[in-house]
């Protein structure tokens, strides 16, 4: 059997890249050890969150599956910093742990060109340093000409509970034992990184009466450009906060070292953002309270997912931590905390395209290189199946900058730094996120997706609509002059507005800060959708400062459109800093841009190499 | 298309003229904007042009300026030389005027790796170049180390750090929004803490003393009663150096100005009327001027007659510049003692008689402002003036973050500015960003699933 591509791993990363790679007219495999934990959730109930739920957005605006799986899935949702500026406003939803997956595979497998396959995957082939395909655990071979490997936490990994170390993934699945040690012996760097999850407990043996309720947003939303709503309001589950106590604090005091991390069982490293309850107490000794939020994880089952809670102590203590919880007095356990700890490679060996360096056409994707967050997998699952096709095409890498997309700020960031603990994405990572909004997602990308060829004429469709209203929008608010009237000084005046001038325009008028969309239509009608007067109102009021931000990213293009050549040898680059020297060794930057970026590296070493690049390439330019 | 850079070209201080070179796309725009005389937009190129460097309505130097037009010139680029008089209180002057029109302050050597980026100078002559850019980075910390001394780093990594804290706290409200235990940074609370930031950082400039005495000199305020000898001691000064005096319009009655140089350094000499009690109208004017001239002088050289006892008057003054940096001078010790002078703090002796009689006076003056240490070697002059743009871009950033926060707009992006003014800081002392706010993040907020 050969296929074009095959990809490892039906987690979120795989779904996508296995998606786009068949859509684009590949055949296609898709290798999951169990087609029932395809599109997995084995962490969090839900799906977005800040900037994740822009990624989301920018994975729908390319193509991807993840937007519209989660409209249809989803119990709940909810526009994170709704009172804040419109560049840090996010989507995140409830998804159903039952519900996704099944939507996902459904996806799946009305998609041309995609097979997929039940298996375990335990060794790959490499010829003259390019991927000639994988070795299943059965030791039946199957030949591609591009590879993908998204194997989440399957690599090694070791459930901890306590001092109990169990081989074995999510949901006690087998793992992956020898695919680590065989990406090793060819030359990929391995490092173990650690994570992991609360308990989960039955509802029914909650008492919700002295728990404090969360509810969803009563405006509709969706993550896709395409689809509407699929949900009602009202139908919307809630979710609860509650607190933890200082008999809580006490209980995990006094076992500290009976948990993994504490008691030293665990060789990972954890991610700072996501740490365990006992971490929290040990670091934060002097707060009273840890918020915990109480969230269902489907409609179909009854178990609840306590978030916050995540711990590595032994099944006994995570009893007693529990009960001490208000509202948990009687709560039953379904399932215990776990840390898990898994190889990852270094992301440092990839190239931005997400291919690696070190196997020609093979591509990684997800926790593999060290992320967290299904959304940040999806992302890279999506770009590199988008790259794994149009290198088998012979087309250059898509590579998203920046400036472009959160997607772009991620690999970005894991292939110029790398990273020592599970990287999730944050808004304070992105320096333009003023752009990278969650209002503007298929403005930035679409038609990146219309020439890639990985969205339907339908969705360009509605790309294209959507342009003409805005500028349509913009044509009424340009050329419509405010008449003042009696009636309209009385709006001013209750409003506590100063009056324009007769005949400013609505445009003039909505750049001044106290005047909204909200307050005009209460002097004239404006017929256009909620989601067109959103962008096109950001647009005018920040206009100052959005402008001040693309004048920083022309400084910042103009550094990567000075690429380094791949062949340059970093040897004949005479005053190099020795530190500067290895890391452009190691990472081979594609760009001047990229070059700075990298930490340890001095302006004085980009001279230098800007000098040398000037003086050796730049005769021909 | 490159920005345009600006720097001394010749070696500052005693020369009679210096040279500041502009080079970029705008520089002719650039100077045009801060020259009056001819067009400078509409000069062929390699013509010389004579005029005055203005800032709004003042008239800085009288100047030759040489346009270059691109290709034939030394960096390929747009080229323009200001030749004007030597001095670093003006040469500085200048050259922060065009800072403040959007050119940038050069690096080290960074004229002639333009040169030869622009393939204008050989490869032998680029080696060179890489040489000194390799060197670059040490020399500019040690610059930057040089300029601000121990106390003013504290200073600025203690602004940088409430910066950064806020920072920290707003990106926690946005990337943690149901996270209870950050503060809700408000409109109004970060007015509160931003106000604090202002205040620093105006502070930092006013202390800036070095970098203020090096754009605008040193004011000199010359006081005491009538006949104890002022104007003879300013003109004793003035004749050796050459200077101009002129009557101040408005203030003809006795107030006179005039500039001298001490080491490189410009002293604006301020002598006064002399300061007693009076009823006559016109004089009180006088007086009165001269009390604020006290006031606003950087320093006040207190002149007393070593042939008469004190005076009531003179004890008054005493009184009045206890406060001030100051120099007592006691005039005329060709004469008998008379002067029953108690205090011996900031007491020069001399006479205007003598040729040298005023010589401890002038060393007195150098050694209060340090001006012998003041060299035209010494990079922390050029970075004196890199510093104080930074100071001051962060502060306008800062004070935008002020004129936003009136205009409603949200916190998020106002953090821009904050942001920006946080890396300005850290370039003056040498810190970058890196993932210093991360860091921060998880440090200080226990934040996570």
């Amino acid at each position: 059997m050969k296929y074009d591509c095959i990809v490892v791993g039906g987690g979120h990363a795989g779904c996508e890249a296995a998606h786009i790679a068949a859509f684009m007219g590949k055949k296609t495999l898709l290798v999951t050890m169990n087609k029932n934990n395809i599109a997995d959730m084995p962490c969090n109930p839900s799906i977005g969150g800040t900037a994740k739920g822009v990624i989301v957005r920018d994975i729908d605006a390319l193509g991807g599956l993840m937007g519209r799986v989660a409209d249809k899935s989803h119990f709940q949702i909810k526009m994170l910093n709704s009172k804040k500026g419109p560049a840090v406003r996010s989507l995140r939803c409830q998804a159903d742990k039952i519900t996704y997956p099944k939507n996902m595979l459904k996806e799946l497998e009305k998609t041309e060109n995609l097979t997929i396959q039940e298996a375990m995957v335990e060794d790959i082939l490499v010829e003259d340093n390019k991927i000639k395909g994988i070795v299943l655990a059965n030791s039946e071979t199957i030949l591609c000409d591009a590879l993908i490997l998204t194997t989440g936490t399957y690599l090694k990994s070791n459930i901890l509970r306590g001092a109990s170390s169990i081989e074995g993934g999510p949901h006690g699945e087998a793992r992956s034992n020898f695919l680590s040690d065989n990406l090793k012996k060819l030359g990929f760097t391995i490092q173990r990184l650690k994570t992991g999850t609360p308990p989960r407990i039955k509802a029914n043996s909650i008492d919700f009466s002295v728990c404090s309720p969360e509810y969803g947003d009563d405006t509709y939303y969706t993550f896709s450009h395409d689809i509407k709503p699929q949900y009602k309001i009202e139908e919307q589950q809630k979710c609860y906060l509650i607190y933890t106590n200082e008999n809580t604090h006490k209980i995990i005091m006094d076992n500290l070292d009976k948990s993994s991390m504490y008691g030293g069982y665990v060789t990972g490293v954890g991610p700072r953002y996501c740490p365990s309850i006992e971490d929290k107490i040990v670091r934060f000794k002097d707060k009273e309270r840890h918020q915990l939020f109480l969230e269902p994880e489907s409609m179909h089952y009854d178990e609840w997912y306590i978030q916050g809670f995540s711990t590595s102590m032994p099944s006994d203590v995570q009893e007693e931590m529990v009960h001490s919880l208000k509202g948990l007095e009687h709560a039953i356990i379904t399932k215990y905390a776990y840390a898990i700890e898994y190889d990852a490679i270094d992301p440092l060996q990839l190239k931005p395209s997400l291919e690696t360096k070190v196997v020609e056409n093979l591509f990684t994707a997800g926790q593999i290189n060290g992320t967290s967050g299904y959304e940040e997998a999806a992302g890279q699952g999506l770009i590199a199946g988008i790259n794994a096709v149009r290198k088998l095409n012979n087309l250059e890498p898509f590579i998203l900058k920046r400036n472009e997309s959160y997607i772009g700020v991620l690999i970005d960031d894991l292939v110029t730094k790398g990273t020592q603990e599970p990287y999730r994405m944050l808004t304070s990572r992105a320096e333009y996120r003023l752009l990278l909004r969650h209002d503007n997602a298929d403005l930035r990308l679409r038609a990146y997706g219309h020439d890639l060829g990985t969205i339907t004429d339908e969705m360009y469709q509605n790309y294209l609509n959507r342009i003409e209203q805005i500028e349509s929008l913009n044509d009424f608010l340009n050329n419509t002059k405010l008449e003042i009237t009696e009636s309209i000084k009385d709006l001013f005046t209750k409003h506590e507005i100063s009056l324009p001038l007769n005949k400013t325009t609505l445009y003039e008028l909505l750049k001044r800060p106290e005047i909204t969309m909200d307050f005009l239509e209460q002097i004239l009608t404006i017929s256009y959708s909620e989601d067109i007067k959103d962008v096109v109102t950001i647009a005018i009021k920040y206009d100052g400062y959005i402008k001040k931000c693309e004048k920083e990213i022309e400084r910042m293009l103009k550094l990567e459109e000075k690429q380094i050549p791949k062949d340059i040898n970093y040897k004949n680059v005479k005053n190099l800093a020795s530190e500067a020297r290895q890391k452009f060794e190691a990472i081979r930057p594609i760009s001047i841009g990229q070059a700075s970026r990298i930490s340890g590296v001095n302006p004085a070493d980009i001279s230098i190499l800007a000098v040398y690049l000037k003086k050796e390439y730049g005769k021909n330019e | 298309m490159e920005d345009t850079i600006v720097a001394i070209s010749t070696s500052l201080g005693r020369g009679a003229i210096s040279i500041i070179r502009v080079s970029g796309n705008d520089a002719v725009y650039r100077v045009n904007n801060i020259f009056k005389g001819k067009d400078l937009t509409k000069a062929k190129s390699h013509t010389i042009h004579y005029g005055y460097i203005v800032d709004g309505e003042e008239e800085i130097d009288e100047v030759l300026v040489s346009v270059m037009i691109a290709p034939k010139t030394f960096t390929t680029e747009d080229i323009v030389e200001i030749n004007c008089h030597g001095g670093i209180a003006t040469t500085n002057r200048i050259l922060e005027l065009l800072v403040t029109n959007g050119a940038r302050i050069a690096e080290p050597g960074e004229f002639t790796k333009r040169a030869f980026l622009n393939g204008r100078i050989s490869l032998l002559e680029a080696e060179s170049v890489s040489d000194l850019i390799e060197s670059k980075s040490e020399k500019q910390r040690v610059m930057a180390l040089n300029g601000v001394n121990g106390r003013l780093t504290n200073m600025v990594r203690k602004i940088r750090d409430n910066i950064l804290n806020i920072v920290a706290n707003i990106e926690v409200n946005i990337d943690y929004p149901e996270y209870d235990d950050a503060i809700e940074v408000t409109h109004d609370y970060l007015k509160k803490q931003v106000y604090t930031i202002e205040s620093d950082l105006k502070l930092l400039l006013s202390n800036a003393r070095v970098g203020k005495i090096i754009r605008s000199g040193i004011d000199i305020a010359l006081v005491g009663r009538p006949n104890v000898g002022k104007s003879s001691i300013l003109n004793a000064l003035l004749n050796e150096e050459k200077a101009i005096v002129t009557d101040i319009s408005g203030t003809t009655r006795d107030v006179i100005e005039a500039s001298m140089s001490l080491n490189g350094i410009e002293i604006i000499l301020i002598d006064t009327a002399g300061i007693r009690e009076t009823e006559d109208v016109v004089e009180k004017i006088g007086v009165d001027k001269s009390k604020q001239i006290i006031e606003s002088a950087d320093l006040v050289i207190l002149v007393l007659n070593n042939n008469e006892e004190l005076t009531k008057d003179d004890q008054e003054l005493l009184e009045s510049i206890k406060e001030k940096s100051h120099i007592i001078f006691v005039n005329k010790t060709d004469l008998d003692e008379r002067l029953n002078l108690k205090t011996m703090q900031n007491v020069v002796r001399g006479n205007t008689k003598d040729l040298n009689g005023l010589e401890n006076l002038k060393q007195k003056i150098i050694e209060m402002y340090n001006l012998d240490k003041i060299n035209e070697k010494d990079l922390t002059y050029l970075s004196n003036v890199r510093q104080i743009t930074l100071v001051k871009e962060a502060l306008e950033n800062i004070e935008q973050v002020l004129q936003d926060l009136e205009k409603n707009i949200p916190i998020d992006m106002l953090e821009i500015h904050l942001r920006n003014a946080f890396e300005q800081l850290g370039i003056l002392i040498g810190e970058t960003y890196e993932d210093e706010l991360i860091d921060k993040l998880f440090k200080n907020f226990c934040l996570g699933k």
